[in-house]
């Protein structure tokens, strides 16, 4: 029931949403999307392929063209300040007064949100995203990764509902990496719709509930994340064969294997996701040694996320 | 209806800002402004007659004082709006809850508000090189104020006119600065021969040199309704400038 109210009330509803900037690049092109309540979002797409400039167009920064934005249900165009108060947003770019000090700063983007001066709630954001014990230092003498963790506390200072995380991990090492995706987690668990951009598709795998892959200017696809894995999730195996093969025996046609120009490799792409994929290629073992054929070696793998979004931006297989 | 939060956080924020290099910020003019008095007030000063019954040092106060304002209600408003867009800090106000409103009464109430206290600074030390008397307080403050904040406009504009830090010093130094040396700060426009007086007159600083002069010794070049007339209405197109810019969103949003 939750989700069906959450699919009719969506916390972000983009409609036709198209940026075409002065030089004329079209950066964005009709763009729609709904943004469910509570969930995590992951916007896919390589470089240039209009995140920024999306979320731009949200936060502010960026004038659409043509096209509407409704968040919370209401006109954003219109009902800008009320509705600016409720969204927060950590940037791809580390950007901010480099010589003031972190608390000083959180406070501040608190206070910008129109939120009331508390300490307490300072605190409490600089101690999740431990960064209490650095409260006092300037910001340039903090690393990287403490860095882009003032960002996150600057973004939530203001408590907001929902939150754009513009490449959060980029440039993090990996334990920084994973320490932020449990942050994004405790987010997750008290209500804040997150949409996440970024480059590490593993990341998207791990966080997402669901997936949008952009790609100049166009949504290509929207969906769940297991559902997209289920639908376009690829099995592929490789089977080495113990002696050469001319031509690919006639009982092997319904798989679709390709043989490679050596004759010692059988290559199988298939399924869909649902295991239909394994079995085939349990089926094609079992085949193989009936007719006599022997194999040394199964590699196996089922594709990722990442497989999955090379097809589409390279194939622009679309939804 | 004005975000009071926001323009307050803005207005702390720039305010911090100042008072991280306060040393630079106080050290710097009031060094210049001594330098001036020891110059022209003490080693030249004694030889030069009275003008309009006010001893020389006294008179070039109120133009010293006019210097400073102009020059540092410029670039601190100037500065602190270029800054974030050069950090890129920027993002954060454009996302913010405010609007026009918000942010120059907290950017320009800020830049106002330093060049306030540098202005106290620069009277105190006055005191120390020249025996002066203020004649109308109330209206030299008063005008003092309206001042600052319409060059703070004028800051605010150049700052986001800027894209560079060369850009940013270009129109201080070029403009106002010249325009304030030849704006009746050491002399009254009186003492120039026609045509250079008439010429003069088409100095919009001599405005407001002559105006805060008035507020100091009750006599000046120009009527003081017409330097008040003058730097309201220029404030009044700054303010009318700086609204297209965020209604357009110049050099702000892409």
């Amino acid at each position: 029931m939750a989700d069906v109210a959450a699919v009719a009330d969506p916390i972000l509803k983009i409609d036709k949403l198209s940026k075409i900037y002065p030089g004329g690049l079209k950066a964005l092109d009709e763009v729609s999307l709904e943004i469910r309540r509570g969930e995590i979002f992951g916007l896919l797409g390589p470089n240039g392929a209009g995140k920024t400039t999306l979320i731009g167009a949200v936060c502010g920064m960026v004038r659409p063209t043509s096209g509407t934005i409704h968040a919370f249900g209401s006109d954003l165009a219109r009902n800008w300040r009320g509705l600016r108060s409720r969204i927060g947003l950590v940037p791809q770019e580390l950007g901010f007064d480099m010589f003031d000090t972190v608390e000083r700063q959180v406070g501040y983007s608190r206070g910008l949100f129109g939120c009331a001066p508390d300490r307490g709630r300072v605190e409490e954001v600089l101690r999740s995203l431990s960064l209490w014990d650095k409260r006092g230092e300037q910001i340039r003498k903090l690393s990287g990764g403490m860095k882009r963790r003032v960002l996150i506390a600057k973004a939530l200072a203001h408590d907001p509902d929902l939150l754009f995380l513009d490449e959060p991990t980029a440039g993090v090492d990996v334990e920084l990496r994973r320490d932020m995706w449990r942050q994004i987690d405790t987010l997750r668990e008290q209500g804040v719709t997150i949409i996440l951009t970024t480059h590490y598709l593993e990341e998207a795998e791990e966080m997402a509930d669901r997936i949008g892959v952009i790609d100049k200017g166009r949504v290509l696809l929207v969906d769940d994340k297991h559902a997209m894995m289920r639908r376009l999730g690829r099995t592929e195996a490789r089977f080495t064969l113990a002696d050469r093969m001319d031509v690919l025996p006639a009982y092997l046609d319904p798989f679709g294997l390709t043989l490679d120009p050596a004759g010692t490799t059988l290559c199988y792409r298939g399924g869909d996701g649902t295991g239909r994929g394994k079995q085939e290629v349990a089926q094609i073992a079992r085949l193989l040694t009936q007719q006599g054929i022997l194999f040394t070696a199964i590699e196996q793998r089922e594709s990722t996320l990442e497989d999955i979004f090379v097809d589409l931006v390279e194939n622009g297989v679309a939804a | 209806m004005i975000n009071f939060r926001s323009t307050w956080a803005i207005y702390l924020n720039e305010l911090a800002r100042f008072r991280r290099t306060i040393f630079g910020s106080l050290v710097g003019p009031v060094l210049t402004t001594s330098l001036y008095f020891i110059v022209f007030g003490a080693a030249i000063g004694g030889r030069m007659t009275d003008i309009g019954g006010v001893e020389y040092g006294a008179f070039i106060v109120p133009g010293l004082l006019m210097l400073t304002l102009l020059s540092e209600s410029t670039s601190n408003a100037s500065f602190g709006i270029y800054m974030p867009r050069f950090t890129g800090a920027i993002y954060e106000l454009l996302s913010a809850p405010v609007g026009v409103a918000e942010t120059l009464i907290g950017f320009v109430g800020a830049a106002a508000t330093k060049s306030l206290i540098l202005a106290a600074v620069i009277l105190v030390t006055a005191m120390l090189f020249v025996d002066y008397r203020i004649a109308h307080p109330l209206l030299a403050l008063l005008y003092i104020m309206l001042v600052a904040a319409s060059f703070s406009l004028l800051g605010f504009i150049l700052g986001i006119w800027a894209e560079g830090f060369e850009k940013l010093q270009l129109v201080p130094l070029l403009i106002l600065t010249p325009l304030t040396f030849l704006g009746g700060t050491f002399y009254s426009i009186d003492m120039l021969a026609e045509p250079w007086r008439t010429v003069a007159l088409f100095n919009p600083i001599v405005y407001l040199v002559s105006g805060l002069r008035w507020t100091f010794y009750g006599q000046a070049d120009v009527n003081i309704l017409v330097s008040f007339g003058v730097t309201a209405l220029f404030l009044a197109v700054c303010v009318t400038i700086i609204a297209v810019i965020f209604r357009t969103g110049w050099r702000l949003r892409s």
